[in-house]
């Protein structure tokens, strides 16, 4: 590793730190602008009781010093307890909710990666037949429409039309439609991927060089297309753990799934304060952990990209 | 005239310019001169590309359509979007109007059809609330357009004045200012968006009571404000890079060697020779833009009630979608025809005007 490399890897890196800071920053000091605190919406308590509750949460300490302590307790995976819920730290609540939302994800991760490379690869090298014109069809189509749309259709036809598969999230049947609504997005987008840089690959001087030397046409393809093409693939993990995060939260709404998007969206309505916090430096700090790998994986991947 | 005139002989040793070659052009010479092809533009010959691209120009004949349907259809509609049939000053609520499945009449209203008179008909039906479906739909669709348009602007005028500062005065100006964009540009983008609308519900909401932003609702004003404060940055960067290049050039430095201020120079020589890629990201930042309100309004967080949107009428229909499903599929379509035909339209543009950024 040259230290060019080391270089950028510490810059991101502490661009990164920087940013879960911002991020901390901004949830802690916006959520509390909120005038009168998280317990107004409360059927109006008494001046002492609020008093109690206050004392109780910290909330009558000067604002820095409660920032201090929160900043200290995440840090420590430790974000305070559920104003809403009672008796559970947010950190327990997000832990199992992260349990079902991460099987989610990495199972509409697998099948985008999967399909979106097969498919891409397939319309690259039958580039113009109909194989080709259909998968780009479908790709832009699914690329601009949004998920939550997608989800809504998949859940009228499978669930309410055909009464194929159950509605509801909790059950390992009624994750199948919740995993499709996830994916197409990334699936599209990875297609799209696949197939330029591929047919920007097949018509390289080596594979040529490859072809005529007798190399064998599935070699050619595994071995020395599609490693060479696959670069923009792996660079589009951390906006796709993005997009499946944010994504989830509507996906898990319509389906129902008990998973960390239905907290974070359920939270919202019971203005449980503590819980959204929570979530959402949790769900950043992971966008922009997964945001860094696939930058610092683009530049190990391929030396050919200029270090700047 | 000289023409006329005989030519005077050459003297051999004459330095002068043989005067024989400067006859008048024959007339098939002059035939060479004709222009076989009209004079064009920049604009004349990206609208041509652009009517030849067949997608694109159904893309943008589908846009014109519901353009023209959200703005006319409202003013000759007879129900208005917020208005609830059943309901009338001091009576009890005639529940014949909730939940009509399309052409189908209340209680009333049959009662006027029986005795001859003529009913405007509830094409989609009515909702939970016994409000007209079919206008709301296209209530909806004009919220949803409008937001996509003015975020638009504001990310336009932000991201342009911002690029354009950055990259003109380069140097720490620029690390400076693109640093801020690449913590803005990092941070989760949808999260912050929920964030900052959550909060700003509530926080907006003593501010404009009564006044004429209470009828736009908190939710559409803190999208707004959501993206004046963090959607900018793509188009920033963009510009940004085209005005580092495009300094570089000659004329630029003969406007700033005969005095131009910096102002001038950005406005006058720079952003004109970057105008494509400024049209074409901000036709491509609206369905974005329509994307992020739909998905607000279907959490919850958009338009505040009784005002529709294409997400909040989708989200609403969710809770009845076993027995009334086409009123979530109208507007899921409706959204799906605006974000796909914008960014085709969008792709189709940037193929017209400016064929080098395709790739």
């Amino acid at each position: 590793m040259n230290t060019k490399l080391a270089f950028y890897i510490l810059k991101r890196f502490f661009l990164a730190l920087l940013t879960i800071f911002l991020v901390i920053m901004i949830t802690f000091f916006v959520m509390h602008a909120i005038p009168g605190g998280p317990f107004l919406s409360e059927k109006s308590p008494s001046p002492e009781v609020t008093a109690a509750l206050e004392a109780k949460y910290g909330l009558d300490k000067p604002i820095m010093e409660q920032f201090w302590t929160y900043l200290k307790g995440v840090l420590k995976f430790d974000f305070g307890p559920s104003i809403k819920q009672r008796g559970r730290s947010v950190t327990n609540i997000i832990l199992e909710g992260f349990k079902v939302s991460a099987k989610l994800g990495l199972a509409a991760a697998g099948l985008a990666i999967v399909f979106g490379l097969v498919l891409g690869s397939l319309a690259a090298v039958f580039h113009n037949k109909v194989i080709d014109k259909v998968t780009m069809v479908l790709s832009t189509a699914f690329v601009a429409i949004p998920s939550f749309i997608l989800a809504t259709f998949l859940l009228l036809i499978f669930c309410v039309k055909l009464s194929w598969l159950p509605a509801n999230g909790s059950t390992a049947g009624g994750l199948i439609l919740p995993i499709i609504a996830l994916s197409l997005y990334p699936m599209a987008y990875i297609i799209r991927l696949t197939r330029s840089s591929m047919l920007d690959v097949l018509g390289q001087d080596y594979i040529r060089t490859a072809r005529a030397k007798g190399v064998k046409p599935n070699r050619v393809l595994f071995k020395h297309a599609l490693r060479n093409a696959i670069t923009p693939v792996i660079t589009y993990a951390g906006p796709m753990i993005a997009f499946i995060v944010t994504g989830s939260l509507v996906v898990e709404k319509i389906f129902a799934v008990p998973g960390l998007g239905k907290y974070f969206v359920s939270s919202i309505f019971n203005r449980d304060y503590t819980l959204i916090m929570g979530t959402t430096i949790f769900l950043a700090t992971l966008v922009i952990f997964m945001m860094l790998i696939s930058d610092i994986l683009y530049k190990v991947f391929d030396p050919r990209v200029e270090l700047s | 005239m000289s023409e006329n005139k005989k030519m005077p002989k050459k003297n051999p040793l004459s330095f002068q310019l043989d005067l024989s070659k400067f006859t008048p052009a024959s007339e098939e010479e002059k035939l060479q001169q004709v222009q076989m092809r009209e004079r064009t533009t920049f604009f004349k010959d990206g609208m041509r590309r652009l009517w030849k691209n067949k997608i694109a120009m159904t893309c943008f004949f589908i846009i014109l359509i519901i353009l023209l349907m959200v703005v006319f259809v409202p003013m000759v509609y007879p129900y208005s979007y917020e208005q609830q049939l059943g309901l009338t000053q001091g009576q009890s609520v005639d529940s014949s109007y909730l939940n009509l499945k399309p052409f189908e009449y209340g209680a009333t209203e049959q009662a006027r059809i029986a005795a001859g008179e003529k009913v405007f008909p509830h094409i989609f039906g009515t909702d939970t609330a016994g409000r007209d479906y079919a206008i709301r739909v296209i209530y909806g669709a004009r919220v949803s357009l409008l937001v996509g348009f003015f975020a638009s602007i504001i990310v336009l005028i932000i991201g342009v004045t911002y690029g354009s500062i950055a990259g003109y005065f380069g140097g720490k100006v620029d690390l400076f200012m693109m640093r801020i964009v690449d913590i803005i540009y990092s941070l989760p983008d949808l999260l912050m968006i929920i964030l900052l609308s959550v909060v700003l519900k509530t926080v907006l909401a003593p501010v404009i009571e009564g006044s004429w932003f209470s009828k736009l609702g908190t939710g559409m004003i803190s999208i707004f404000i959501v993206f004046t404060l963090l959607y900018w940055v793509s188009m920033a960067r963009l510009i940004r890079g085209q005005i580092l290049s495009i300094k570089q050039e000659e004329y630029v430095l003969t406007a700033k060697s005969i005095g131009a201020s910096a102002f001038r120079i950005i406005r006058k020589h720079i952003l004109p020779n970057c105008i494509s890629i400024i049209i074409i990201t901000t036709a491509l930042q609206i369905p974005s833009a329509i994307f992020t309100e739909s998905f607000l309004s279907f959490l919850g967080l958009g338009v505040s009630i009784p005002m529709p949107s294409l997400g909040s009428l989708a989200s609403d229909a969710l809770t009845g979608i076993y027995s009334y499903a086409y009123r979530l599929v109208i507007p899921a379509v409706f959204i799906c025809l605006i974000v796909l035909s914008l960014n085709l339209l969008g792709d189709g543009l940037r193929d017209a005007f400016d064929p080098k950024l395709k790739n």
